[in-house]
C-alpha cells in the first residue's frame, strides 16, 4: 500500500503551519521528515493517519492494505504512549482485543512480537519498571502486533538517550531488512534520517513547504556510520535547513 | 595567598543536600498518641487537669469497655456503621457517575458544572430539617444527607480526574482503532483512578462529620446521638469514649482506602 498526501493545507486559526504540501510514499520505503522545529512536521503526520483533519488538501491510499493488517495506519509516539497500568503484555494485548481474536490468538500474537523484540523475559513487567528504551521496543511491539501496512513514526527516538538510540535504530534496520515496511519517519535528527530514510523531505519552517526530497540509494542494511557518502548527504541536509533553523529558533526567542 | 602556601589544604566538601524528602517511620504516630494519653491520664490523675476540663482516659476506656459488655455498643455503632455504608455508596456511587459524564460530555459539563458548584458551598448540615420533611424522620434524611454531602466532593473529584487523564493515551487508543467505550473503560478510567480515590478520601471523611450531625438530630441509636447525650449531661467520659469510636471509624476508612490506592494503584511511579 502506499501513501499519497496531496496539497495538505494547515493553519490553527490565523497561523498557517502547513503550506500545500504533496509527498509520495511508496511501498516498502521509508520517508523520513526533517526540518526546523515548529515546521509542522508531527502535525503532517497527524494529518497522514487521521488524527487530524486537514484545513485543506487529503491523504489518499493507494492500493488496499493486505489483507491480515489490523490496523493499516499505525503510529510511534515519541513518548511511547504505553498505558501505566498494564503490563508489557498487557498493553501489546490492548490494540488486539478489539479484534474479533481468540484470547488464545491473541497471546500467540503478544508472545510472537515480544520474542520479536527480545521483550518476551519482561511480558509481565509494568512501564514504571521499564527503562526509556525498553518502553519504546513495547510500543514498536505493539505496532507489530497490528501488521500495519504503513508506519507513522514520530521522532520515536528523540526522548532517549544516544546510547539507546543508537540500539533502537538497529532494531529498527533489523526490522525492516527482515520484512521492508512502509514508513514515514519525523526526526529532527539528521544523523537518523540518513540511516533510516531512503527518501528524505525537507520541509521549511513554518508555513511548512516541501524544500527539497534527497534521495539516498545506499541500502539501509549496508549504511554504516561515519560513511563518507552518508556524511555528505547529511552535510546537505544540513546546509538546506541551516538557515531556517536559525531564523526558526530566532522566532522562537522573540515569542 | 598562593605564594605562602604551595601546598593547598585539603578539606572534605561539606554534604548540602537531603531532607525535603518524606518518609514512613513506622510507629511514630502511634507513640506521640500514647504520650498524649499518658499525660493526660497523669496530668487528671495529680489534679493537674480537673476531671471537668477532660476525664480521665482510663475512665473512657472502662466506658467503652462496658459499652461493649452490655451489648450497648453494637446498638450504637452498627446503625451507624449502616447510615455510613448506605449514605457514602449512593453519593460516592452517583459522584463518580456524573463526573464522568461532566468529563466526556461537552454538554453535561456546561449543565452541571455551574450547579455543582453551587451546591459545593452549602454547609449540608443546613439542609437536614429539609430532608426530614422530604424523606422522614427515619433512615431516609440520613442517607440523603450523608450522599448529598459525599456526592459534591466527589463529582468534583472525578471530573477534575478525567480531566487529567492523559490525551497522548486517548490518541493512541484512537489511532489504533479501539472504539469509544473502550477508550473510556480501558484509558479513560484507570487514568481518572488515582483523582477519584483520593476524592473518596476527603468525601468519606465528610461523611463521618454528616452522619453524626444527622444522628445528633434526630436519632435514638447512633453514635451522634450517644455522643448528643453523653454531652447534654455533661458525662465527659461517655462523650469521649463515643468521640473515640468515631475517630476510630474515621481510621478505619482512611486505612481501606489506602489498601483500595495500593491494590489499584500499584502501577503508579
Amino acid at each position: 500500500m502506499e501513501l499519497r498526501l496531496e496539497e495538505i493545507r494547515h493553519s490553527y486559526g490565523e497561523t498557517d503551519v502547513l503550506d500545500g504540501i504533496s509527498l509520495e510514499v511508496p511501498s516498502g520505503g521509508i520517508l523520513c521528515l526533517i526540518g526546523p522545529s515548529g515546521c509542522g512536521k508531527s502535525t503532517l503526520l497527524r494529518i497522514a493517519g487521521g488524527l487530524e483533519e486537514p484545513t485543506s488538501g487529503r491523504v489518499v491510499q493507494v492500493g488496499a492494505p493486505s489483507p491480515d493488517s489490523l490496523n493499516p495506519l499505525t503510529y510511534i509516539f515519541q513518548d511511547f504512549a504505553l498505558l501505566p497500568w498494564r503490563t508489557v503484555a498487557g498493553n501489546v494485548s490492548l490494540v488486539l482485543e478489539e479484534h474479533p481474536l481468540s484470547k488464545a490468538e491473541i497471546r500467540d500474537i503478544v508472545d510472537d512480537v515480544l520474542t520479536r523484540t527480545g521483550l518476551i523475559d519482561f511480558r509481565d513487567a509494568l512501564p514504571k519498571n521499564l527503562s526509556g528504551g525498553m518502553k519504546q521496543r513495547v510500543a514498536i511491539s505493539r505496532a507489530l502486533a497490528v501488521k500495519p501496512a504503513v508506519w507513522l513514526m514520530d521522532e520515536p527516538l528523540s526522548a532517549l538517550d544516544a546510547q539507546t538510540r543508537e540500539l533502537l535504530m538497529d532494531d529498527l534496520v533489523g526490522l525492516w531488512t527482515k520484512t521492508p515496511f512502509t514508513a514515514i519517519y519525523v526526526t529532527h535528527n539528521l544523523a537518523e534520517a540518513v540511516r533510516l530514510g531512503h527518501r528524505i523531505a525537507v520541509l521549511s519552517r513554518r508555513p511548512g513547504r516541501v524544500r527539497d526530497v534527497v534521495e539516498v540509494r545506499t541500502p539501509l542494511e549496508a549504511r554504516r556510520t561515519a560513511d563518507p557518502q552518508l556524511e555528505a548527504h547529511q552535510r546537505r541536509l544540513w546546509s538546506l535547513i541551516r538557515d531556517e533553523a536559525q531564523a526558526a529558533d530566532r522566532e522562537l526567542v522573540r515569542g | 595567598m598562593p605564594t605562602e602556601n604551595p601546598a593547598p589544604a585539603s578539606a572534605p566538601i561539606p554534604f548540602r543536600g537531603g531532607g525535603f524528602r518524606p518518609k514512613p517511620i513506622r510507629f511514630v504516630g502511634l507513640l506521640v498518641f500514647l504520650l498524649l494519653l499518658i499525660l493526660i491520664e497523669l496530668g487528671t490523675r495529680t489534679g493537674w487537669i480537673s476531671n471537668l476540663t477532660l476525664p480521665r482516659p482510663s475512665d473512657v476506656f472502662a466506658t467503652l469497655w462496658s459499652l461493649a459488655e452490655t451489648g450497648l455498643l453494637w446498638d450504637h455503632l452498627l446503625p451507624s456503621v449502616a447510615r455510613f455504608l448506605v449514605g457514602s455508596a449512593m453519593g460516592v456511587s452517583a459522584g463518580i457517575a456524573l463526573g464522568i459524564m461532566i468529563g466526556l460530555f461537552s454538554l453535561a459539563r456546561a449543565g452541571l458544572v455551574p450547579l455543582v458548584a453551587a451546591i459545593f458551598p452549602i454547609p449540608k448540615i443546613a439542609l437536614l430539617p429539609l430532608f426530614v420533611i422530604w424523606f422522614g424522620i427515619g433512615e431516609g434524611s440520613k442517607y440523603a444527607l450523608i450522599a448529598l454531602g459525599t456526592f459534591t466532593p466527589t463529582i468534583v473529584a472525578t471530573y477534575g480526574a478525567v480531566d487529567n487523564v492523559d490525551r497522548t493515551l486517548i490518541r493512541m487508543g484512537q489511532s489504533f482503532g479501539l472504539g469509544w467505550a473502550s477508550i473510556v473503560r480501558k484509558i479513560v478510567l484507570p487514568g481518572a483512578m488515582p483523582g477519584i480515590l483520593s476524592g473518596l478520601r476527603i468525601s468519606l471523611a465528610i461523611a463521618i462529620i454528616l452522619l453524626t450531625a444527622a444522628e445528633m438530630i434526630g436519632a435514638r441509636y447512633g453514635i451522634g446521638a450517644y455522643v448528643l447525650e453523653a454531652g447534654s449531661l455533661y458525662d465527659l467520659e461517655r462523650l469521649f469514649a463515643g468521640v473515640a469510636l468515631l475517630s476510630l471509624m474515621g481510621v478505619v476508612v482512611n486505612w481501606t482506602v489506602a489498601k483500595v490506592e495500593q491494590r489499584v494503584l500499584r502501577w503508579r511511579v
